[in-house]
């Protein structure tokens, strides 16, 4: 039920910011729209453990974070710009499987996305009951299982876990 | 000062943009080539919209560039995740210049 009102809140928030500037018309077909979305995927929802439960994990979130991954991301772009502009296309590309300590789905996700996001690394798939990520590497430094999760998800990992574990 | 900002990140982004275009061109393989797609069109499109915003203030078009803005940095991950495994498990193989396939050495039992 929590979610659901969350998700209610988080809906009708984008619907009122996709009608800016608002009026009370857009508002009130705004309730009727958020209410069928959360009618349709409401069961689909994040359930478990909330970040609204503790609070100073969201700050923790903003501080440490999404600054990490903003330097990351555009760390990502230098280096494919690079290799792509290259005549000779340095890549030694391979798909390498590497080990990771996270369980829940929140946790699992952002880390997932955040590897897609930083240098020469997008992940392919993961194996929840061995806790493996297969992930492919454009340039492939390491290929045992110890040294390419040192490279890849170490630097993400400790943060992640700390916020929602 | 705002305006001239916007205009700096746009020409930015257009720039990203267009390298990651030619990535997908030079690139081998699919995988290759999403990894140039995802990376250079997320930071590329995302300073565009950006300088829109900073060009437009905060109006009508500027808060939904926002927006977009938001959502475009939660859905490239997934949709790029979605299309990479799909491509592997359809039986796309990688470039003969790779060096391992960790993916298939696993998953040869199961298929």
């Amino acid at each position: 039920m929590r979610s659901k009102v969350l998700l209610f809140l988080v809906s009708y928030l984008s619907w009122c910011l996709l009608t800016w500037v608002p009026d009370w018309q857009h508002l009130v077909v705004g309730i009727f729209v958020s209410a069928f979305v959360v009618f349709i995927i409401g069961d689909l929802f994040i359930s478990g453990k909330h970040l609204s439960r503790y609070p100073i994990r969201c700050w923790y979130f903003a501080a440490c974070y999404v600054p990490v991954l903003i330097w990351e991301c555009i760390k990502a772009n230098f280096d494919v710009a690079y290799r792509v502009i290259h005549p000779r296309l340095p890549i030694k590309p391979g798909i390498v499987r590497v080990k990771t300590t996270l369980k829940t789905d929140t946790a699992l996700t952002f880390l997932a996305n955040s590897i897609t996001l930083t240098p020469g690394t997008m992940s392919v798939d993961i194996d929840r009951e061995k806790g493996v990520l297969y992930i492919h590497w454009i340039n492939i430094q390491a290929t045992d299982i110890e040294g390419a999760t040192k490279t890849i998800v170490k630097r993400f990992e400790e943060i992640l876990g700390k916020i929602f574990e | 000062m705002n305006e001239i900002i916007g205009l700096i990140l746009i020409s930015v982004g257009l720039a990203f943009d267009l390298l990651g275009c030619l990535g997908l061109i030079r690139l081998p393989d699919v995988y290759n080539r999403l990894q140039a797609a995802t990376k250079c069109v997320t930071l590329g499109t995302c300073s565009i919209l950006f300088g829109t915003f900073l060009v437009v203030g905060v109006t009508t078009p500027g808060i939904k560039a926002l927006l977009c803005l938001f959502f475009l940095v939660l859905t490239t991950p997934v949709s790029a995740h979605a299309l990479a495994r799909g491509a592997h498990r359809s039986g796309i193989k990688l470039w003969e210049g790779s060096v391992v396939d960790q993916y298939a050495e696993d998953k040869e039992g199961e298929a």
